[in-house]
């Protein structure tokens, strides 16, 4: 039997503010333990939320980008359960009335367009970290509790791994556009947990779900699904069936464990936040958040494929990330052909920005040093495979193609007496093949090319040797 | 005379004046406790040294010019308001190491103003129960008469400012806490409208019924503090943003006009009869002061116990989750996180705490949630509609504030039905979040006083202070005082 996998994502996404969500204590990742903490985001008896606006109005952008209604009005809600990382016995979540509700984001899969539902989005604060000492005691560190997470619900229209994926980097994609996510998984700034079910291809009944957590990278997303179908697949094939329950995916292994069955699974007991008074969002504020909006990626790929007469496929790549499309059109604003910027950022910048695991607001070098070396190329000064040593250089050193090109004498030889030096020297060595390509074997105008680049060490301007190759050869 | 025995207002006057010292306010207070504390047991900390450094403080605040309402006035503080650096245990074993390392926003601002602390009063663990016996220390004695309960929560502050072991108090009260004690007590109790007093700093109960409030010796008194403590709070949401006016401003107006109504569903059967003589008489009294009676109807008041206690023990049971012993107060070890959380709230909690965790964890599961809690929730709108339309036939409500004077210590502890019967006429207040005061109007044969209750309009605190202040002048319940 044919099978189909069924796929929902939930998605937690720490906003960028300033501050925690419920009280004035710092955000910043990464502090000594217990240092940004008070006695509200510790939950000390007595002390009482006050709700950060900034969170709401991060939430309320991605609402709108993720093409969601925006609630009027919504709650909190309180989730209740024990654990040493969670200060007060309970989370600051919502439940019933939530922020944002029925959106979509687009993917593109195989060239054809599929849209995501976005079943809800809500603001939520964070957990603190469990410590396990190898002593036997563990201990907390509630710097991160507080912290504003948005979770991003969507419905499970997802249908394989690879969707997950480009979903997952969809929606980073969006996140970092609107600055109110830096979309770092390895540091747990964007956390995905996946329910999973598997059901024949033919039938639209949906099957047993299971609920995979741990998932922190983009491979994980693919490999953790992967294995999870192919599991309910195999059981299912095997005459089996599927449980419900949570499961845990272990990079180590590649594989999911079991973590906790239906049976066990946590009655949170939500009620509304009685601290808390509603969340009023006025059309008012919705419109001036609307105002603000940067330009999504999906309105980037359509200006630059309209305006840059860029294929769909450079377009995508060069909006993945805002600072790369804004690198690009840099370029473009200095003289850069636009195609040929493009070529050069796909094939040689994110290459080596990948080698390195850089971001390319880290790259040395400038839009503008792109765009001087390819005029050097334009003007014959250098040619295009000198060139990309030269851009290499420039990414290790930072330094202006210009000097390194003149200090390293790689500018190309284009005065013709030196080439026919050369060629007539290239002759003289390989007198058989001169006989060869006499006798009509024209192909072999590759070898004397590659001959006279040999001994010029490429300098040479290959227009001219390949004139003056045929003018001499032939004449 | 003992300057511990004075109102508020007649100290203030004679601070004002330059006629008392604070230091000398603060010794006879401390004369006084030294004398009956051992018979009342209203406090779980006395704060002898800080409170003579408050006095200092008060002196040097008048010395250069300054004075408020409670400057150098010796407050007693119930035990589940924050005091910074100061034990609050909310009279339960599971805080009793606690130090809060901040303030809450009624005793800062009382700080402002240099008043001084006496101590923190007991009161049933977390606020939960109406006689102070389920302290997790030790009992509170009813000062007219020892063998009775104080009432409660609010039972310590009550019987020290009767006592005269502090000049006036605060409470809190989520189902009567500070009004059915005053009335207890023969001392006068009121309850703000929800919101008008930041609950910031007040160890919660049930978030959305608690309102901090005073308890005093005269109307006057309530007032004074009152514009002290009331107004908006930027660090409590649920507080109010509407302007505190001089809650003193109406006092010694005339009342002739006001309809006052009495709900037919508040007199009833099981009611002590010397209670409803009291009550009935005060109304008699109000009417010749110019009031006109109405009966009215608050219909759904028959629900409103079974309301409260699932709407409160829900809130409690995750208010309370935070004491798992991880990070301040009571921790027993274990041999795992589940046994450590276990032993220390076994141990730590008392029996009536735990009670009402079970009762509000099992309210809000699965499956019971529809039937319970949210049930709870449409019928306390119901109930908060009977008080609106009520209220747009009367300016003020009148009822008994009990159905009971003080009962008997250890009389109704083992049924705690019985007990939450006590909180009949005063709970729903809380669910409507309404203002109402206790004052007393009274005494039984066996010279224990009896409260009578005044419910307002919302933020309508100087209307209900306005009629009480009129009640009590004109009667000397207010004058009368236990011996000890």
């Amino acid at each position: 039997m044919k099978y189909e996998a069924v796929i929902g994502l939930e998605v937690h996404a720490q906003l960028l503010t300033e501050s925690k969500i419920f009280c004035s204590c710092s955000t910043r990742f990464g502090s000594d333990a217990n240092t940004q903490v008070c006695p509200v985001c510790l939950g000390m008896p007595g002390v009482l939320p006050v709700l950060n606006k900034k969170a709401v109005e991060y939430a309320i952008k991605t609402g709108i980008a993720l093409n969601c209604r925006i609630a009027s009005l919504s709650r909190f809600a309180r989730k209740n359960y024990f654990y040493p990382d969670l200060p007060k016995g309970y989370q600051i979540s919502q439940y019933e009335l939530p922020l944002c509700e029925d959106g979509y984001l687009e993917i593109t899969v195989d060239g054809k367009k599929r849209k995501i539902r976005i079943k809800r989005i809500h603001l939520e604060e964070d957990a603190g970290k469990n410590i396990h000492d190898p002593s036997g005691y563990s201990f907390v560190d509630f710097n991160r509790t507080g912290v504003p997470l948005l979770e991003i619900v969507s419905e499970p229209d997802i249908k394989t791994s690879r969707e997950a994926v480009l979903y997952m980097k969809k929606l980073r994609t969006i996140l970092r556009y609107l600055g109110v996510c830096d979309g770092n998984m390895e540091q747990g700034s964007l956390r995905c947990d996946a329910n999973v079910s598997v059901k024949p291809a033919d039938s639209a009944d949906f099957g047993v779900k299971t609920e995979i957590k741990n998932i922190n990278s983009f491979k994980f997303v693919e490999k953790a699904l992967e294995y999870e179908i192919k599991r309910q697949i195999k059981i299912l094939g095997e005459g089996g069936k599927i449980i419900q329950e949570t499961r845990l995916w272990d990079s180590q292994t590649g594989t999911t464990q079991s973590m906790r069955s239906k049976e066990e699974a946590h009655d949170y007991r939500y009620f509304p936040e009685p601290d808390l008074v509603p969340v009023i969002v006025s059309e008012e504020w919705i419109n001036r958040i609307r105002k603000q909006m940067p330009e999504l990626p999906d309105q980037k790929i359509e200006r630059f494929i309209k305006d840059y007469s860029l294929p769909e496929y450079d377009a995508e790549i060069l909006t993945e990330e805002k600072a790369l499309a804004e690198w690009f059109e840099e370029a473009v604003k200095y003289g850069g052909k636009p195609k040929e910027v493009s070529n050069w950022i796909m094939v040689e910048l994110l290459r080596l920005l990948n080698e390195d695991g850089k971001e390319i607001e880290e790259c040395p070098v400038k839009p503008e040093g792109l765009v001087k070396l390819l005029g050097l190329v334009e003007r014959g000064t250098i040619n295009r495979n000198t060139a990309k040593d030269v851009f290499e250089e420039m990414y290790k050193t930072g330094r202006d193609p210009g000097s390194l090109v003149q200090e390293k004498g790689l500018t190309q030889i284009s005065d013709e007496t030196a080439i026919i030096d050369t060629i007539m020297e290239v002759i003289k060595r390989n007198p058989k093949e001169v006989e060869r390509f006499k006798a009509g074997e024209e192909k072999l105008l590759g070898f004397f090319m590659g001959q006279v680049m040999k001994l010029t060490k490429g300098k040479a301007n290959p227009k001219i040797v390949n004139e003056l190759l045929l003018k001499i050869l032939k004449g | 005379m003992k300057l511990n025995e004075l109102s508020l207002t007649e100290l203030h006057r004679m601070i004002r004046n330059g006629e008392v010292r604070p230091h000398e306010i603060i010794i006879d207070v401390f004369k006084r406790i030294q004398e009956v504390e051992e018979k009342v047991k209203a406090f779980v900390t006395l704060t002898v040294d800080k409170a003579y450094e408050m006095a200092k403080d008060a002196e040097d605040f008048l010395f250069s010019g300054k004075i408020n309402a409670v400057t150098g006035i010796p407050l007693a503080i119930k035990d589940n308001i924050c005091t910074r650096g100061i034990l609050t245990t909310c009279s339960s074993k599971i805080l009793y190491n606690f130090y809060p390392p901040y303030e809450s926003t009624v005793t800062s601002r009382l700080l402002s103003g240099k008043y001084i602390l006496v101590g923190k009063t007991n009161m049933d663990e977390f606020a939960m129960g109406s006689s102070t016996e389920n302290s997790g220390f030790h009992i509170t004695r009813n000062p007219w008469d020892l063998e009775r309960v104080p009432g409660g929560s609010s039972g310590g502050s009550a019987a020290a400012v009767v006592a005269d072991e502090c000049i006036a108090a605060l409470g809190s009260d989520t189902g009567g806490s500070i009004r059915q004690p005053a009335a207890f007590c023969g001392v006068v109790g009121l309850k703000p409208t929800y919101g008008r007093v930041s609950r910031f700093g007040l160890v919660a109960f049930a978030s959305s019924l608690d309102q901090i409030g005073p308890i005093t010796k005269c109307v006057s008194d309530s007032a004074i503090l009152m514009n002290v403590i009331g107004g908006y709070d930027p660090m409590d949401s649920t507080s109010v943003p509407i302007n505190v006016l001089d809650f003193t401003e109406n006092l010694g107006k005339e009342v002739k006009g006001f309809k006052i109504g009495i709900p037919k569903e508040y007199f009833i059967e099981g009611m002590d009869k010397e209670v409803e003589e009291r009550v009935k008489e005060a109304i008699e009294h109000l009417e010749s002061l110019g009031c006109i009676p109405q009966e009215i109807s608050l219909p759904y008041t028959e629900y409103a116990i079974a309301t409260y206690y699932i709407v409160a023990t829900s809130e409690a049971s995750s208010n309370l989750a935070r004491y798992d012993g991880v990070k301040y107060g009571l921790r027993f070890e274990g041999k795992d996180l589940l046994q450590m959380y276990m032993k220390t709230r076994q141990r730590g909690f008392g029996a009536e705490v735990k009670r009402r965790i079970m009762l509000g964890t099992y309210s809000l599961s699965a499956g019971y949630y529809e039937a319970y809690y949210k049930k709870a929730l449409q019928v306390r709108t119901l109930i908060k509609q009977d008080f609106e339309n009520a209220f747009e036939k009367v300016d003020f409500i009148i009822t008994p504030t009990s159905p009971t004077p003080a009962f008997k210590i250890g009389e109704k502890i083992d049924d705690p039905l019985q007990m939450y019967l006590s909180d009949i006429f005063t709970i729903s207040v809380n669910l409507a979040g309404l203002p109402a005061i206790s004052i007393p109007c009274g005494f039984t044969l066996n010279g224990l006083p009896v409260g009578l209750q005044i419910i307002g309009k919302p933020f309508d605190e100087a209307g209900i202070l306005q009629l009480a202040y009129a009640y009590e002048q004109s009667t000397p319940w207010h004058k009368m005082k236990p011996v000890l």
